[in-house]
């Protein structure tokens, strides 16, 4: 089944609104995706129909709200091939990812132990370890990628050793667009007694993602990625882990029975999730799973597949130096790039006044950037409602910044 | 005053001071050398500074970055050299205030860096635009010159 842009364009409102007078060419889904109806109406129908808090009231409208959080629960856990029981919520990505830091990592990793991470992570996927193993005095070791930004799979065995605890990676890279071999990673550090925690927010909107064939510990995904509000993002872990896991934030919810000195734990995922949750962005994040659905992950990926190799040869005519992997089968629709002369930030602005959006800078991936060699790349990324013509739209408008230099 | 177009803007402003900087490279023997950059975009500045008495003598700057914060420290280099520390201060406090939009600019001040205002249009760019006066501001300050 193929994709029919304009049809999925017409669900998504922003494109009604021109930018800076232009139809919006939105190129930069890496960063945050657009919504479509379906998901901004769930939201207003929870608010105008079933709104309460969850998993509390004695009454048939709280069942209500918390029969649609659990529902979107079910639904995230879906979306990657787990049981709803492995599924906590959390604000995002950055949040899942320091809820391990600040649980199991906190409990596992101590002075002289190591933490492998690469040398592609987003900050979110770095900086929790590098605060983590400072804390501990353990090492932070960074796993090298070569010149196509592949992963140094060979180096792999010098670099996962018996001090490694946690091997922290993402699944896609949201600057070279590499699809890493997180299964092979995983049976490595399993090998040697290690734990692995999956950065998927880049992967989880655009390629199949099954918690079962990565044989990860843990994985953590967004939803404003991936067609959904903002607010909501995903921590799956192995279960008899998070069975053994202290909690991650204290409050209500997360309580099973509270002295005045003491308490003990709800059961999991509810043990990790205090306070009152993002609920009616979580219930977003559950259509944004079943808007997807509904598209067909298959046809996202073949759609997404084409787009980048057009992408990446319409870019290769305007002279612009692409980073990461050639081949399209190991990589995802994040093109980044650099045009001689123009910097990414001009490019940017100048690409702007024709209504295209895309990223320019270090994509919070400074470390990398530094192995580029870069201060800065710009970056095209693409989504189920782009096609071949926001790519010629970025190109030309491209030409003309070319000019403005020449 | 006509508001430039970004083509404008670029063409008639920025792109000169762009291609080719003035000041551009190590000023040695310096008083103040200070390392700044935008940590968002990656854009860097190097400032040097050499003082006589109260006067800013020399100026030069190394740097890399987008067109508009190098091409706005090469048009910086080129205004304060040779003026006491205090009006350089009054200049870029003044840049700054305009940038800011809490003032439309002063002719008189500023002159021909009147033409960076066009930038406040773009808001991102702001701060890529003032990168060199904020860094020459805290040269003046660790040099000892400048007044409350």
């Amino acid at each position: 089944m193929s994709m029919d842009v304009d049809v999925i364009r017409k669900d998504f409102p922003i494109f009604e609104t021109p930018a800076n007078g232009k139809p919006l060419t939105y190129l930069d889904s890496a960063s945050s995706s657009q919504k479509p109806r379906q998901v901004i109406d769930r939201i207003v129908r929870f608010y105008e129909t079933e709104n309460a808090n969850v998993h509390r009231g004695a009454y048939q409208l709280s069942e209500m709200a918390t029969a649609a959080y659990e529902g979107a629960r079910e639904a995230c856990g879906r979306w990657i091939g787990s049981p709803s029981r492995n599924i906590i919520f959390t604000r995002g990505t950055t949040e899942s990812i320091n809820a391990v830091r600040f649980t199991w990592a906190n409990q596992n990793v101590g002075a002289g132990d190591e933490v492998l991470v690469t040398e592609m992570e987003h900050h979110s996927n770095l900086i929790p370890w590098q605060l983590l193993t400072q804390e501990k005095g353990a090492t932070l070791r960074h796993l090298p990628i070569d010149d196509e930004g592949l992963l140094r799979m060979d180096l792999l065995g010098e670099y996962i050793t018996e001090r490694t605890k946690l091997v922290a990676l993402p699944l896609m890279s949201n600057v070279l667009g590499t699809i890493n071999p997180v299964a092979e990673v995983a049976a490595a550090a399993h090998a040697a007694g290690a734990k692995v925690v999956v950065d998927a927010a880049q992967a989880a909107p655009h390629i199949k993602v099954d918690v079962a064939e990565l044989d990860c510990d843990f994985l953590a995904y967004s939803s404003h990625k991936m067609c959904g509000p903002t607010g909501a993002g995903v921590l799956y872990g192995r279960i008899e882990l998070l069975e053994e896991m202290p909690p991650f934030m204290g409050g209500g919810e997360m309580i099973r029975e509270v002295w005045a000195d003491r308490a003990t734990w709800n059961e999991v995922p509810f043990k990790f999730e205090a306070g009152t949750m993002n609920i009616a962005q979580a219930v977003g994040m559950g259509a944004a799973v079943e808007y997807l659905e509904a598209l067909g992950e298959d046809a996202i990926r073949d759609h997404e597949v084409r787009l980048t190799k057009y992408a990446m040869g319409r870019l290769e005519e305007t002279g612009a130096i692409i980073y990461g992997p050639k081949d399209v089968s190991k990589r995802g629709g994040v093109v980044s790039f650099n045009l001689d002369d123009v910097h990414p930030h001009d490019l940017s602005t100048i690409v702007d006044q024709h209504g295209v959006c895309i990223r320019a800078g270090h994509h919070c991936a400074q470390p990398l950037m530094r192995r580029l060699g870069v201060p800065a790349t710009a970056r095209a990324s693409f989504y189920v409602y782009n096609d071949e013509r926001d790519v010629d739209v970025l190109i030309d408008a491209m030409a003309e910044a070319k000019g403005w230099f020449a | 005053m006509v508001r430039l177009s970004l083509e404008e803007l670029y063409k008639e402003v920025i792109l000169d001071h762009y291609r080719a900087p003035r000041n551009k490279g190590r000023l040695d023997p310096h008083d103040v050398a200070l390392e700044r950059n935008n940590p968002l975009c990656g854009d860097e500045i190097e400032l040097f500074v050499k003082f006589a008495g109260d006067d800013v003598e020399g100026i030069a700057f190394e740097g890399k970055g987008c067109s508009i914060s190098q091409a706005s420290a090469s048009m910086m280099t080129e205004k304060v050299q040779g003026l006491p520390a205090k009006d350089a201060q009054l200049v870029a406090e003044s840049i700054k205030r305009m940038m800011a939009g809490e003032e439309e600019g002063d002719v008189e001040t500023l002159g021909d860096l009147i033409s960076l205002k066009g930038v406040v249009k773009y808001p991102v760019r702001i701060k890529c635009a003032l990168l060199g006066w904020n860094t020459l501001l805290e040269a003046l300050e660790e040099g000892g010159k400048t007044s409350s």
